[in-house]
Order: C-alpha cells, then sequence, then structure tokens
C-alpha cells in the first residue's frame, strides 16, 4: 500500500480566503425592455367598468412619465440580489470580533422564523386580537426592569440614537415640568456621538468630561468643574468605548444629584454587565439597551432596531405613549400614564419594531438569569483572553493600562508604534484584515487615540475563533515589517481594490444615485 | 452566582475552556473578572427572570403559543391603514432580507460589506426615479422622523423658523415632529377646506418672511389628494421658503411626482413598498432632493456614493459628505444626528422597485385606485354612511362618516371584528369634527368579493 499525504490544513491564518466577487453591474445595467418580474393584480373586469381609476385624478395629478426603474425577470432580479448578498460579511458568515462598541453577537435563527409570525399584525387591530404580541411587549418590559433596576420600559425608540433622543427628551420634560432651566448635558469624550448629538435634537448644550491621560476616565474633580445650576442631565456610556469602566461611577451619579441633575445610561456597552451590575445600583434615572446588540436582534446592514428606554418611577409618567399595560385579564395599550401637558408624546410611529422586541425576549427566555450572567462573564472573559493575547503581538499597545489591566466589553487598542516604525496605518491594517475574511473597526471620530482599533467579541466566538483572529493580526503586524506594500495596498482578495473616495466630497463629483452618476461623468 | 454552563449560543461557556482562558490571563475564577466594578455596586443574586427553556423546541412552542393568540390581517380581512398598509410584498422581498448576510450586516467598510453599499445605492436610484428627484438618504426611522428632518433641513437651508403644516395631518406624526424639532422650528397650522385640502387663502396669511416652508403630503393622512401643489409651491417660493411634501411611494406609478408640482423636498415612508407591516415595526423613512451643495449638504443621513476603484472597471462605493453627519469629524455639530435606523427595508425598497419595474408600479397604482373607488361607492350606496365627505379625489384611504347611522365606530368595528373584519380606523377622537368617522383603506390586495363581504358586514352592523 502506498503512502499518501493528507492535505494540510492546519493553517489557523486563511491566506487562501477570497471574498466573493461577482463583478455584478448597477442594476439599472441589467435592464431589458419588456422583461417583467412579477405580475401585479388587476382591478375585476367588473370594478373598472364602474370607476374611473386615474382619470378622476384631477387635472395635472397623474403621472407624465412612466418610471424610470429597470426591467428585470424575476430571476434575474432574485441572482443580483444573491449576489450582492454574498458580498457582504455579516455576522452569520463572519468571525465577528472586529465591530467593536457594536455587540455583533450570534441572532439565533430560531428567534428569526419566530418573528416572522408577527409580519402581518396591523399596529391599529384590535388589542384583543394581538394579545400575545402585547404580552411580549409587557413581559419584555418586566424583563428590563429586572435586568436594569429601572421601573418602566417603552420600545418605541427605532434605534440605540433614537434612545439617547428618547432619554433627551425625558429629560426635557421633567424640567419643564419643574420649571427649571437647565439646557446642558454633560458627557464623555468616549462615550458614542450620539450622546451628544442627539440630545441638541431638544436644544441642550453638550459639556464634555475630558479623561485623565493615565486611566482614561474623567477624575471626579472634573466633573465637579463642569456640574453647575445649567446641568440637566449626565449622559454617559460606563464602560466607555475604551472598554474602561469608571468605578466611581456611583459618586459621580450623587454628585449631579445633587446638584438638581438626573443621570442617563447609555448602556450600548452592557452586554458585559448583565446580571453583574445595573444601571439603578449606579444611580441612574434612565437608560437605553439596544436590542439589535445586546439581545441579539440582528443588525440589518444598520436596522430595523430597537433603543429600549427606561426610567425610573418619577420619569414614567414622560415617557411616549403608548406603554403596555395588564390588568390581570386583558393586555392593553396604555395611555393614562403620559403625562399630558409635559409628556413626550411620540418618539416614533405606533409602538417600536416588534419584531425585535419579539427576538429580544425569546432571546432572553432561552438564557434565564443565568445565561444572562453566563453571556457577561463569557463575553468578559473572552475580552479579556482577546486583550491579553493582541497585547502581545508586537507593535499593538492599549492606553490606560497603568495599573488596570482589565477591560469589560470590549478594549481599544492602538498601533501608533507600527505606524511609525513602517508607515502603516490603522485603516491600511483594516482593509488588509479583509483579505482573510475579517475586519475591524477602528474608532468613531475624531480619533481621540492614534491608530486606533476596537474589538469586542461578545459571547458568541469559540476560543479558536479568537485564537484565528489573532494569529491573523499577528500574521499581518510582521507584514507591516517585512513587506509593507502589501499592506498598504491592501485590499487584495476583496470583492473591490481600494476605492478613489477623492470625489466623495466633491459636489461636481459625488453621485449618491444612478441617475447623478450618469449625469456627471459621461 | 451560577452561570449557565454549555449553552450552544456561548460556546466558550464550557467550564474546561473557560478555566484555560481563565489560566493564559493569569486568573483562577470568573469572579475575579470585573474587578473595576466595585462590590457595592455587583448584584449580589441571580436576576429574578424565568428559567430558561430546557430546548429550542420548548422555547418555540412557548413563543408560539403566544403568537397563537394573536389574529392577523392574513385571517382577517383588513381595512386598517392610516400610516401602516397592506399591500402585496412580493416572495423576492422576503427571500433577500432574510438572506443572513443582510440580515447581519452592520456598519462595516466597502470592502466586507460592498453588497450593502451597492444595494442601498441601488434602492437610492430607483426612489429617485419614483420620486423625480436626484438624492435620497439611506432611510431613516419612518415617516414622521422624515418629514421632522424634512422641516429642520427647511430651517436650516433658510436660516427661517417656522414651518406650516396643515391641521388635518396625522396626530401621532405631528407629535414626533414636534418632539424632534421644538427646539429650533415652531409649526404653524393651516387650515384646511371643507375638501380636506389646504386653504390658500389661509395659507397666505400665514406664510411670510419667517417661513422656512410649507409641508404637506399627497395624499393626504386623511387620504385626500392635494390638488392645489403647484399654487402652494409658487406661494411659498415667492415667500422665500421651500416646498415640502411627504408622499405615499405606491401611489407614484400612476400620481405625478412632488417635483412636478414644485416640491424641493421629498419625503415619505418606505413601508408599502414590498415590506410587511410587522406590527408597526415597518416603516422606514426617506427624503429626497436635488443635487444641489446647499439640500445635499444639509442632510443628516448617510449617503452612499459609487466611485472608482484602482482597478479599472470595477464599482466602488463609499460615503459622500460624511463630516455632514454626527459620525463625522464634527460630532454634536454635524447635522442633526445618525445612526442605527432602518437599512434592511431601504435594501428591501430596492428589491421591490426592481421586481415591479415601471410596469408593475404603474399597474398597482392604477388597481389601488379602481378598488379605492369602487369601495368608497358601493359602501355610499348604504343608508345613513357619508363617504368621502371631502369630495376630492383620493389614493386607497377615503374617510366614512357613521354619524347617520346612529351607531359608533367602535360598536361597527366590534361587529365587524365578530366577521373577521378590520373595520377603518376610528378617527372619532382624533378629529371629533367629523363624528363618527372611521379611515378606511383599500389597496390591490383587495378583491372585488373582499369588497362586498365589506359592504354586506357594514350594511349588517349599521342596520
Amino acid at each position: 500500500m502506498s503512502i499518501v499525504n493528507r492535505i494540510d490544513r492546519s493553517a489557523k491564518v486563511r491566506a487562501h480566503f477570497h471574498q466573493a466577487k461577482w463583478d455584478e453591474p448597477v442594476i439599472y445595467e441589467l435592464s431589458t425592455p419588456g422583461e417583467r418580474g412579477i405580475l401585479v393584480p388587476q382591478a375585476s373586469e367588473e370594478v373598472s367598468s364602474q370607476v374611473e381609476g386615474t382619470g378622476a385624478l384631477p387635472a395635472g395629478m397623474k403621472r407624465k412619465n412612466r418610471v424610470n426603474l429597470p426591467e428585470l425577470s424575476q430571476n434575474r432580479v432574485l441572482r443580483h440580489y444573491l449576489r450582492l448578498s454574498q458580498q457582504v460579511l455579516g455576522a452569520d458568515v463572519n468571525i465577528e470580533i472586529g465591530q467593536g462598541t457594536c455587540t455583533m453577537k450570534y441572532s439565533p435563527k430560531v428567534n428569526e422564523q419566530l418573528a416572522r409570525g408577527v409580519q402581518e399584525l396591523h399596529p391599529l387591530q384590535d388589542p384583543s386580537t394581538v394579545q400575545g404580541m402585547l404580552e411580549i411587549y409587557y413581559q419584555t418590559d418586566k424583563y428590563m426592569c429586572e435586568i436594569s433596576g429601572m421601573d418602566r420600559f417603552t420600545f418605541q425608540p427605532g434605534g440605540g440614537s433614537q434612545g439617547i433622543l428618547a432619554m433627551a427628551s425625558v429629560i426635557r420634560a421633567y424640567f419643564e415640568s419643574r420649571g427649571e432651566q437647565r439646557d446642558e448635558i454633560i458627557t464623555t469624550l468616549y462615550s458614542h456621538p450620539s450622546d451628544a448629538a442627539a440630545p441638541v435634537m431638544n436644544g441642550f448644550k453638550v459639556v464634555y468630561l475630558q479623561p485623565d491621560p493615565t486611566t482614561g476616565l474623567p477624575s471626579m474633580e472634573t466633573l465637579k468643574a463642569a456640574v453647575s445650576e445649567r446641568t440637566a442631565a449626565y449622559i454617559v456610556a460606563n464602560p466607555e468605548d475604551t472598554g474602561v469602566y469608571n468605578g466611581q461611577v456611583q459618586a459621580f451619579t450623587s454628585y449631579v444629584h445633587e446638584h438638581g441633575g438626573l443621570c442617563a445610561y447609555d448602556q450600548a456597552n452592557a452586554n458585559g454587565l448583565l446580571g453583574v451590575t445595573r444601571a439603578r445600583e449606579a444611580g441612574f434615572d434612565l437608560c437605553f439597551f439596544n436590542l439589535h446588540k445586546t439581545f441579539s436582534s440582528p443588525h440589518g446592514c444598520g436596522g430595523p432596531a430597537c433603543g429600549a428606554t427606561g426610567v425610573s418611577k418619577e420619569l414614567v409618567q414622560f415617557l411616549p405613549a403608548p406603554l403596555v399595560g395588564f390588568d390581570g385579564e386583558r393586555y392593553f395599550l396604555d395611555y393614562a400614564f403620559a403625562n399630558k401637558e409635559f409628556g413626550v408624546g411620540k418618539i416614533r410611529s405606533f409602538y417600536g419594531v416588534a419584531p425585535v422586541v419579539l427576538r429580544a425576549y425569546a432571546w432572553i427566555r432561552s438564557l434565564g438569569g443565568e445565561g444572562l450572567y453566563q453571556v457577561a462573564k463569557t463575553a468578559v472573559l473572552n475580552n479579556n483572553y482577546l486583550f491579553q493575547k493582541m497585547l502581545e503581538i508586537p507593535g499593538i499597545d492599549a492606553y490606560y493600562r497603568d495599573g488596570n489591566n482589565q477591560r469589560v466589553e470590549q478594549a481599544r487598542y492602538t498601533m501608533e508604534k507600527v505606524y511609525e516604525e513602517t508607515g502603516v496605518s490603522t485603516g491600511d491594517i483594516q482593509r488588509r484584515a479583509m483579505d482573510f475574511g475579517l475586519h475591524y473597526w477602528t474608532s468613531h471620530h475624531p480619533y481621540y487615540l492614534p491608530e486606533p482599533i476596537t474589538l469586542e467579541p461578545t459571547e458568541t466566538p469559540s476560543k479558536a475563533d479568537i485564537d484565528e483572529y489573532v494569529e491573523t493580526m499577528k500574521y499581518i503586524f510582521k507584514e507591516c515589517h517585512e513587506n509593507p506594500e502589501v499592506v498598504k495596498t491592501a485590499p487584495h482578495r476583496s470583492t473591490v481594490h481600494q476605492i478613489d473616495e477623492s470625489g466623495m466630497d466633491d459636489p461636481a463629483k459625488w453621485a449618491v444615485t444612478w441617475k447623478m452618476y450618469l449625469k456627471k461623468y459621461q | 452566582m451560577k452561570g449557565f454552563d454549555n449553552h450552544p449560543y456561548i460556546p466558550n461557556s464550557a467550564p474546561e475552556i473557560q478555566a484555560e482562558m481563565l489560566r493564559e490571563i493569569g486568573l483562577t475564577s470568573l469572579e475575579e473578572l470585573h474587578k473595576n466594578v466595585p462590590d457595592a455596586l455587583k448584584l449580589k443574586d441571580t436576576m429574578h427572570l424565568p428559567k430558561a427553556f430546557g430546548s429550542e423546541y420548548e422555547l418555540r412552542r412557548h413563543v408560539e403559543g403566544l403568537l397563537g393568540k394573536n389574529t392577523d390581517c392574513k385571517k382577517n380581512l383588513n381595512f386598517l391603514g392610516a400610516g401602516c398598509w397592506q399591500h402585496y410584498v412580493p416572495a423576492l422581498c422576503d427571500e433577500v432580507n432574510s438572506r443572513g448576510e443582510f440580515l447581519t450586516g452592520y456598519g462595516g467598510e466597502p470592502y466586507n460589506e460592498l453588497g450593502r453599499f451597492q444595494s442601498l445605492f441601488e434602492y437610492a436610484s430607483m426612489v429617485a426615479e419614483l420620486v423625480d428627484m436626484e438624492v435620497v438618504n439611506v432611510p431613516t426611522m419612518d415617516w414622521a422622523q422624515a418629514a421632522a428632518t424634512t422641516a429642520r433641513m427647511a430651517q436650516r437651508i433658510t436660516g427661517r423658523t417656522e414651518v406650516i403644516v396643515p391641521e388635518l395631518i396625522d396626530p401621532e406624526k405631528f407629535a414626533i415632529m414636534d418632539n424632534y424639532c421644538r427646539a429650533s422650528v415652531r409649526f404653524i397650522r393651516v387650515k384646511c377646506n371643507d375638501k380636506g385640502q389646504i386653504d390658500l387663502d389661509d395659507l397666505k396669511s400665514k406664510i411670510n418672511s419667517n417661513t422656512a416652508g410649507v409641508y404637506f403630503e399627497n395624499p393626504g393622512y386623511l387620504g385626500v389628494i392635494e390638488e392645489h401643489g403647484q399654487e402652494i409651491s409658487d406661494l411659498v417660493h415667492a415667500a422665500g421658503g421651500l416646498s415640502l411634501v411627504g408622499v405615499d411611494p405606491i401611489s407614484l406609478g400612476v400620481l405625478a411626482t412632488p417635483p412636478s408640482y414644485g416640491a424641493d423636498i421629498v419625503c415619505g415612508d418606505l413601508q408599502p413598498l414590498g415590506i410587511h407591516m410587522n406590527y408597526g415595526g415597518g416603516q422606514s423613512g426617506f427624503m429626497a432632493t436635488r443635487d444641489e451643495e446647499k439640500f445635499v449638504m444639509e442632510f443628516p443621513s448617510r449617503l452612499f456614493g459609487i466611485a472608482p476603484t484602482s482597478q479599472p472597471g470595477e464599482y466602488g462605493f463609499g460615503d459622500v459628505a460624511y463630516d455632514r453627519t454626527s459620525f463625522g469629524h464634527h460630532r454634536e455639530h454635524g447635522k442633526e444626528y445618525v445612526g442605527t435606523q432602518s437599512a434592511l427595508w431601504g435594501i428591501t425598497a430596492g428589491v421591490y422597485l426592481a421586481t415591479m419595474g415601471p410596469k408593475g408600479m404603474e399597474e398597482v397604482g392604477e388597481t389601488i385606485l379602481r378598488n379605492a373607488q369602487y369601495a368608497a361607492k358601493r359602501l355610499a350606496e348604504l343608508p345613513g354612511l357619508r363617504v368621502n365627505g371631502f369630495g376630492s379625489c383620493f389614493f386607497k384611504e377615503f374617510v366614512v362618516d357613521f354619524s347617520g347611522t346612529g351607531k359608533t365606530v367602535a360598536e361597527i368595528n366590534q361587529a365587524l371584528l365578530a366577521q373577521g373584519i378590520f373595520g377603518g380606523k376610528d378617527l372619532s377622537d382624533e378629529f371629533p369634527q367629523f363624528g363618527q368617522s372611521a379611515l378606511y383603506c383599500v389597496t390591490e390586495i383587495h378583491t372585488q368579493d373582499d369588497i362586498e363581504r365589506l359592504v354586506s358586514a357594514v350594511a349588517q352592523a349599521t342596520r
């Protein structure tokens, strides 16, 4: 018998990876006059004979030209979009460790299938016909209260930033109801930009707390200097986007309360804290969770989503209406709680994104209290394991490590040393990572830390996944020294090569739609 | 406290692996993590949540049991609209938006999510054709948010503070707009005439040098088609303000486009374009303008543009004027704010428009008009009902006033419900001036038989 060598597929780094690349034209280029994607129901002959249809439209209100849409057969539409879908490295196909602060965890498929069960519900159906859906809202509210220590939640906000808007709106309503003129929001540099930007919509001004260069956290003195009779609220993420947890948070919230302000918690980074610590004990009056992050609903390329917003008892009256109540027999849409004069009224149409609430409900029920605690502990274990392994790679470092070698849900790294030594930037490495089927996010702008990388494993990846990620980074960092050009010119195995973005800020060149492109480019 | 070991969603919840990983980072137990969280803030007990289901099967049984307590618009005959509308969702729409790649993509770069950029560029391209504009945003939350942003854009572009809206606007939409805009825009309500359209004399008296824009809808909340779009636009333009128009995009295969009667900014909801109602979770807003720098630079949303790459013949995509947004370098000094909104519905609307094509959009508009007109005509034959009292042309929704029957809408809707019919939205709280009126929605999903069934059930309920 001859001995044949097995194929050696032991390498951790996917050096032969290549993303899907279909070279797919823009859909307008696929159009063939006369092709159709679907046949549309027609009014019956009898109906048509008795009414005027478009003939009834007032003068000037009938469309004159045919809509310039592509004409494609059904199969060609499908093929086009499935090809485009293959050119998206979603969390279902990717080791999604790289999008720090986005909590790219696994979205269970059973929840996806269950969520389709509410597709055909109309939001204005009689409450007697939607008792199951209302029960899910009601129970999820109860669970979120237990998880946070708050007293009532609204699921209206359609994303995290709208959750921040909801919190800011409640804060405004509260002070209006008290006749207090407070117009400043205090936040930190490493909280999400929306913690600053959304409250501005409510007329607030923003005061930033600068981080201490050693700890990365604002000092108590900084806070004291910022708080005044103008302070409406302190809105902050903890851990901040750096992954550093402010252990003094309770002293901060107490100080703000002593000076008449409210405290609102951006819990976008809460995944590592479930069952470990809560908003209530830390002294917060309001908080929001991203159900599409922490509670497993998929991100949908950027929504639909939910920024579930909870408040303490005193603030419930200001929440947008309706909430879901239960009278012992029936679930009902509750408008009666709302403060008619000062309440926020409405943040998003109807009751928010119901399928997202349903998925969060199912996810909580699949884990229970012990499971959520396991989520947090494992996510933090994964993150600290990754943190240590990443820091072992020559050239990668992290700020704010003096006396603090732990991070909570995510960590921000810096590769300024590699940049200084080789001229390879974080943007270059980001593109190169995609040649291996991996990805990472740098940081919000402006970069307060040089050449940043922000990673957040969550509880989803296995140890082997994390090891693969680290091995790949090691491989790329080695390339930075040995062959920097290959990194600087990356990607080489992505769907596209380096994009020339020079026209993106030029009104003469930018093209947001196909018709703009055809007009500007001959 | 005890965690849930070996959970299928948590690979590293296996105790052996945890022990190994802890060892690697020099710790001996999970309790040593979270060392920066003070003990005083740590929970001492496991949270009081229902115990986890022992299997995926049990979870499914439980949730399906809850959902079994609902009944929906597929099992019943639905005539509710009022901001969320039942249209036919082509199979391709669900097929594409349930693809795991689209479903679980997020905020990556064109290098790992090119398909997201291209499909949203294409959605914007097709909506731009539908509304006859040039620039369309990556979708925002819903029509209300789009209308609110439209008002703020007008405020910034003109440097003026007042936006005029019709009194017959959806009150909930107005509440959202008011909450969002209060700090910089003052809304002025203009009267509607007995045709349900804007009272031009009242409008003239309210337009002045503070007017940033006039916002109106086609069709309006109560279904009416505003015939005087051009006059409204001319009036506001003459005063230096902008014409802002909200539309139902599914009407635009047959209805005139807002720019044809002077609109400067168009907005609306994508939900009719291939997105299920989802108990109100299918809403998705868009804005559209001409390609003029003064408009483009005021969008708060992301705008995806097409670009060349280093490889000839290859399409790339990227963010147009990124620093406008709050994600850019100016944070809260950018335009409003941006975040996770409803991108998957934008992709879906693109699939819908590509599937329907020009012929499909024209036909669906025609079918809706005919069915709705027929339903109104048949209902009007019933004694005591006043159907479309405005007498204006309508698209898919119309008001039915039951006051003459001596019955309330609530009573009638209960009677209809008993027969498996969801009657129109009760307007008696929102617009008491119209008595016992309901807003009925009829679309391409309704057959003649469906309409006849409604008519006989209403006849019975009002007898």
